[in-house]
């Protein structure tokens, strides 16, 4: 009978024992001088762009979103980037890093999926193809394999780098991965156990109650507690659990590939992002999670230290939401949103957009902002750009089927 | 009158560990039992009385419903003890017959699956369903070694308020195989035609895989048989 424990993280460096290793290793080719870094952080759920991002500008979003919209003479406004778009109040660090130029947005941006399962939708926005295929490697990691040997990152030198307990398909394949878990993992999350009791009440009266009677005990823990107690097996996943555990794999992340010897392009995934209810405008479920990720930004920025000057961070998304709120105060899936861009590395401090309007004849199916951006043109660019990826390379081995996909010039400097 | 009844030291390199009949031990004079009087005839006196117990109409009612019960449901339909019962009585307690019994029955495969998993029993589904091999005492059920000779409760009111706590289990191994699962054909596969409409919607609406695993295996159709 083989005896199952969680490894901790002192086991899997060692077992993994390229860390120290790493010494050994031929020099990372630094052609011009430079030693970039690319740190891929992978969203699920669909992230609403619209209310990361405002299109304050836009007379129609006021009209669509209602009290839901952002505005900058409301209650809680939002951080102004440009004279049409504003960054919802929740990521100041973002806002800090755009001003700086060193943070890009884009918007009405989406992968060439257009259905709306989260499973094919991330498996597209990770492997980098065309269509949904229970893919077996991302496009970051063939795009580590295919870099020429000498080039900005020496792919014989260096591994991709991995965080959480499962390594996402962006960077898993035919380069080596190296993975880092933290020692806990964060308990089911709050809309986990929300929609475990929606199917209870459906179909299984007595589950339902036992799990109604964990949940009211759980949240008078919490209100009980000023601090908030590492989470014993009873508790859901609090905010303030969920931003320590984002701001932990995002810093962990960075101080990987901050190192001298270290990997050079990494990836996380961070969930919860599904916001069907009370998705809420400067305090609900999406503020608190886009507090948690500006906070695991900052933690990039800080642990990655003079090495940020080098960086890039991509917070991409599989799909967007509706434009319009639904009736559980929330959003449903959707197309286009946004992409995040945020490291010293970049031409940054500007929104790019082709902006389609808000009317519902300029809607994606009178339901969704419409995507005119395709998400591989802004990723191929940094791709090339960045890690001077070969273009070739890109449109047939990292992007496949993407020939018709020019990369985006400019995004860093 | 079982007094007496006891085996060999383990020790005695020849027969140790086998029954013995020790005389001296054996409390002597007439026993009764359940009214009856049994005779002080040494070993036979024990023996009598079991086979005297085993033929009692309690007993047959008993085995049946904990049969009944353990497979079926809690509450077993009486229908089913009953033909159980009649084997146990007609077979003089043949198990095989009796199993035949309960795998014929019609009342034994009722779609509806009320038997709640006793947590080993679920992780062993769960496992199942990722082909994975573990062995861990987990959520107060150590495998294979239950605390007393009576064993583990075998209804739903000693294991269901723990299921909470498996929640935090189904994340933990949701977390780890999430990664080359497709939940749906995971369903199909695990539950097929079982599972409801619901749990299929729940499932295919989840926001990432490692939600739809967690979520299919605290689904109510995994939880119960």
């Amino acid at each position: 009978m083989t005896r199952f424990h969680a490894p901790s993280r002192r086991e899997l460096l060692l077992a993994s024992g390229t860390l120290f290793a790493w010494a050994y290793l031929p020099k990372l080719a630094q052609a011009e001088g430079r030693d970039p870094r690319f740190l891929a952080i992978i969203l699920r759920g669909a992230l609403d762009g619209l209310a990361t991002v405002a299109p304050v500008g836009d007379p129609g979003w006021v009209a669509l979103r209602g009290d839901n919209a952002l505005t900058l003479d409301g209650k809680v406004p939002p951080l102004k980037l440009d004279d049409f778009f504003a960054l919802n109040p929740a990521m100041p660090n973002l806002h800090r890093m755009f001003k700086s130029n060193e943070a890009i947005v884009v918007h009405a941006c989406a992968t060439p999926y257009r259905e709306r399962s989260h499973f094919d939708g991330q498996d597209v926005l990770e492997s980098g193809l065309p269509k949904p295929a229970l893919g077996e490697s991302g496009w970051l990691n063939r795009a580590l394999a295919n870099l020429a040997p000498g080039g900005r990152v020496d792919p014989n030198g260096s591994k991709a780098f991995a965080v959480g307990p499962v390594t996402p398909l962006v960077v898993r394949g035919s380069a080596p991965v190296l993975s880092w878990s933290p020692e806990r993992i964060l308990p089911a999350s709050e809309d986990t156990v929300i929609r475990l009791l929606n199917l209870y009440r459906h179909s299984d009266e007595k589950l339902a109650s036992v799990l109604e009677g964990h949940v009211k005990l759980a949240a008078l823990e919490r209100a009980g507690d000023m601090g908030q107690k590492p989470g014993g097996p009873d508790a859901a996943a609090g905010p303030a659990q969920v931003r320590a555990y984002f701001a932990e794999v995002a810093g962990t992340a960075a101080k990987f590939l901050a190192r001298q010897d270290g990997p050079r392009v990494g990836a996380l995934a961070l969930d919860g992002w599904d916001t069907h209810y009370n998705e809420g405008i400067a305090n609900g479920r999406l503020a608190q999670l886009l507090g948690a990720l500006d906070a695991a930004l900052a933690a990039v920025e800080t642990n990655m230290g003079p090495a940020w000057s080098e960086t890039v961070v991509a917070l991409i998304t599989e799909f967007g939401r509706t434009a319009r709120i639904n009736g559980t105060d929330g959003t449903d899936h959707g197309t286009g949103t946004v992409a995040l861009l945020a490291g010293g590395a970049l031409k940054g401090g500007r929104v790019v957009a082709d902006w389609p309007g808000l009317k519902s004849g300029d809607l994606f199916e009178n339901r969704d902002l419409k995507a005119t951006i395709d998400l591989r043109a802004v990723l191929k660019g940094l791709l090339k750009d960045h890690l001077r990826a070969d273009e070739r390379a890109l449109a047939e081995n990292v992007f496949p089927g993407s020939a018709g996909v020019r990369p985006m010039t400019g995004l860093v400097g | 009158m079982l007094t007496g009844w006891t085996w060999i030291g383990l020790s005695e390199p020849t027969h140790g560990g086998e029954f013995v009949f020790v005389k001296r031990l054996h409390e002597p004079g007439e026993q009764i039992v359940l009214g009856k009087r049994y005779a002080d005839t040494g070993v036979a006196q024990g023996r009598t009385v079991l086979a005297d117990l085993a033929r009692h109409p309690a007993t047959a009612q008993h085995i049946a419903r904990k049969l009944a019960r353990h497979f079926v449901a809690d509450e077993p339909p009486p229908s089913l003890v009953a033909k159980l019962e009649t084997t146990f009585k007609d077979s003089q307690g043949d198990l095989k017959e009796l199993a035949k019994t309960l795998v014929m029955a019609e009342e034994s495969w009722a779609p509806e699956r009320t038997k709640l998993r006793r947590p080993s029993e679920w992780i062993v589904a769960m496992l199942n369903i990722a082909r994975v091999m573990a062995g861990q005492a987990l959520l107060g059920e150590a495998l294979r070694r239950p605390p007393a000779p009576n064993g583990y409760p075998d209804t739903e009111a000693a294991w269901i308020d723990g299921v909470a706590h498996r929640l935090d289990a189904a994340n933990y191994f949701a977390e780890r195989h999430a990664a080359d699962t497709d939940p749906l054909a995971l369903l199909d596969s695990g539950l097929g035609p079982l599972a409801s409409a619901h749990t299929r919607d729940t499932i295919a609406r989840a926001e990432s895989r490692t939600q739809a695993l967690a979520l299919l295996v605290m689904a109510p159709e995994f939880l119960r048989r």
